[in-house]
């Protein structure tokens, strides 16, 4: 589904992404960790457009995606969230589904759209609302649900969880997994150890730029090279 | 004679003014709503009135003729100026319109054609009142049709967050530039029916004073809302004649009202209506 072949990427003199491959496949979720600074944003902007490649190939579906404007990524299937959230704060909820379907054909009807918050597990949610004055977690839940107004084919969201407590986090592993068993392939920053476990198939560890492991969360978890460099007392949550 | 005819003969110059007026406002408001504090709108205008008179006059095109080629030339021109300052924003973005705009100013006063600091006089006044509220009707009516569109909906987007807007698929240079050249079109429509309202024009009406006016009309009106800044454009049109000793010292009124609104209603008429400060009584 979305390729990355040896990316690289440079901030100035300094590399924020070595060589790295992985791949995200449909319906399945690839969960992306690493410490503050690995370079896990890098990645998501790399393949959103933001920053450009200093070496590497990204292919959507076969297709070369690297180069093109971000509105041209947007368009060819790729959505994503953000870690600092970014709607469209002074603008309602359903304005804020119809700029996530903005790229689609036609418009964002009424059952869609309430189908759209279902899914993003804020089903309540008043479509008048101003977005930025929704609760924070329903802010986050509401970037999600822009996502899927897009119908991607890759959704990448840049740690979810952030400010949720453990019982939100669990119900937004629910909402993960089912977003891909509706068959868009996932990518997921996240720092939660107990969200990777319970959402992802497949981990990634990033480390200054670099991969420095992958496989499940379990095997992750157990790796210990992972352990030394980067997991330390939190491992025994993955295992 | 009717009591309203009787009014119409007494006010029709300020009648007409008001339309020509609530055009220019509206033409800014158009770049506004995206987001763009584009200050161009006067040089437009500017450009418009001369080529609509210069047609009028030189080579006796008809009226309509004259103003819809200088209202494709306004476009024109926007659409233009959209690439060389596609990557400036707020003040700079600014700063550079203007520029512009005095670039026109300094150009209309040094031409021939133009009549040169003396501006062109004799131009045929047949922009009658239903003409210009005949346009601004127009206007209205496409503006309210393009507000149910996706395009205003990328324009919205645009205004809000622009890296945002880009991760949803809107192609953020091409929203800018076709409002920056809906704007040019509007402000080249006010800009004819201003000269053929006028029997003559010079150079400082279409000057940085006129750009600053058709800014404080919309803040006044509230910057986001169509509806404020043809209110905001009448108001500040009707102000000056009603309270005579104003008129004398506009751009000192003008400055006291534009400051009292940034400070008391930061978003003009519009949000007061919202807000229910002000109803309309039925």
């Amino acid at each position: 589904m979305l390729a990355l072949e040896e990316v690289g990427v440079r901030y100035g003199g300094v590399d924020a992404l070595r060589g790295v491959s992985l791949r995200v496949e449909r319906g399945r979720v690839l969960g992306l960790i690493g410490p503050n600074g690995a370079g896990k944003t890098t990645l998501v902007n790399a393949a959103t457009g933001l920053a450009p490649l200093a070496s590497g190939t990204i292919a959507l579906e076969g297709k070369r995606i690297d180069g093109l404007p971000q509105h041209r990524i947007a368009r060819a299937g790729i959505a994503r969230t953000y870690q600092n959230i970014r709607l469209f704060g002074a603008l309602d909820v359903r304005a804020n589904l119809a700029a996530g379907a903005f790229a689609r054909p036609g418009r964002l009807d009424e059952e869609t759209l309430r189908a759209l918050l279902a899914r993003a597990g804020i089903p309540d949610v008043d479509p008048a609302a101003r977005a930025g004055a929704l609760p924070y977690g329903d802010q986050r839940r509401l970037e999600i649900a822009r996502v899927l107004a897009a119908r991607p084919l890759v959704a990448m969201l840049d740690e979810p969880a952030a400010g949720m407590n453990a019982a939100e986090t669990r119900r937004l592993a629910e909402t993960i997994r089912a977003i891909a068993a509706d068959g868009i392939a996932v990518l997921l920053i996240e720092h939660d150890m107990p969200l990777i476990r319970a959402a992802c198939d497949d981990v990634v560890v990033l480390n200054f730029g670099q991969v420095i492991a992958r496989g499940t969360p379990a095997q992750v978890g157990r790796d210990p090279v992972v352990v030394e460099a980067y997991l330390g007392s939190d491992a025994g949550a993955l295992a | 004679m009717h009591p309203l005819l009787d009014f119409y003969a007494k006010h029709s110059r300020l009648i007409d003014q008001i339309g020509v007026n609530a055009l220019l406002a509206l033409s800014l408001s158009v770049s506004l709503q995206a987001g763009q504090l584009a200050l161009a709108q006067a040089a437009f205008m500017g450009i418009a009135a001369y080529v609509s008179a210069i047609l009028a006059m030189t080579y006796h095109w008809p009226l309509i003729a004259s103003i819809l080629a200088a209202v494709v030339v306004s476009t024109v021109v926007a659409a233009l100026l959209a690439y060389p300052v596609r990557r400036l924003r707020g003040i700079f973005l600014a700063i550079a319109t203007i520029g512009f705009g005095e670039i026109v100013r300094v150009v209309a006063n040094n031409l021939s054609v133009t009549g040169g600091a003396e501006g062109m006089s004799g131009i045929p006044s047949d922009a009658t009142t239903p003409v210009i509220y005949g346009s601004l009707a127009l206007v209205t009516l496409a503006l309210f049709a393009l507000s149910r569109t996706k395009f205003a909906l990328a324009v919205a987007l645009v205004r809000e967050d622009e890296h945002a807007a880009r991760g949803v698929g809107v192609d953020v240079g091409v929203v800018r530039t076709l409002s920056l050249a809906l704007g040019g079109a509007i402000a080249g429509l006010g800009g004819a029916l201003y000269a053929h309202a006028s029997f003559f024009i010079t150079p400082t009406d279409f000057g940085f004073a006129t750009m600053e006016r058709i800014l404080v009309w919309c803040v006044i009106g509230g910057v986001t809302s169509p509806l404020g800044a043809v209110l905001g454009a009448a108001l500040l049109s009707v102000l000056p004649e009603m309270i005579r000793f104003l008129a004398d010292y506009r751009e000192i009124s003008n400055g006291i009202i534009l400051l009292a609104v940034i400070l008391f209603a930061p978003g003009g008429i519009a949000a007061l209506w919202r807000r229910g400060a002000i109803r309309v009584r039925s």
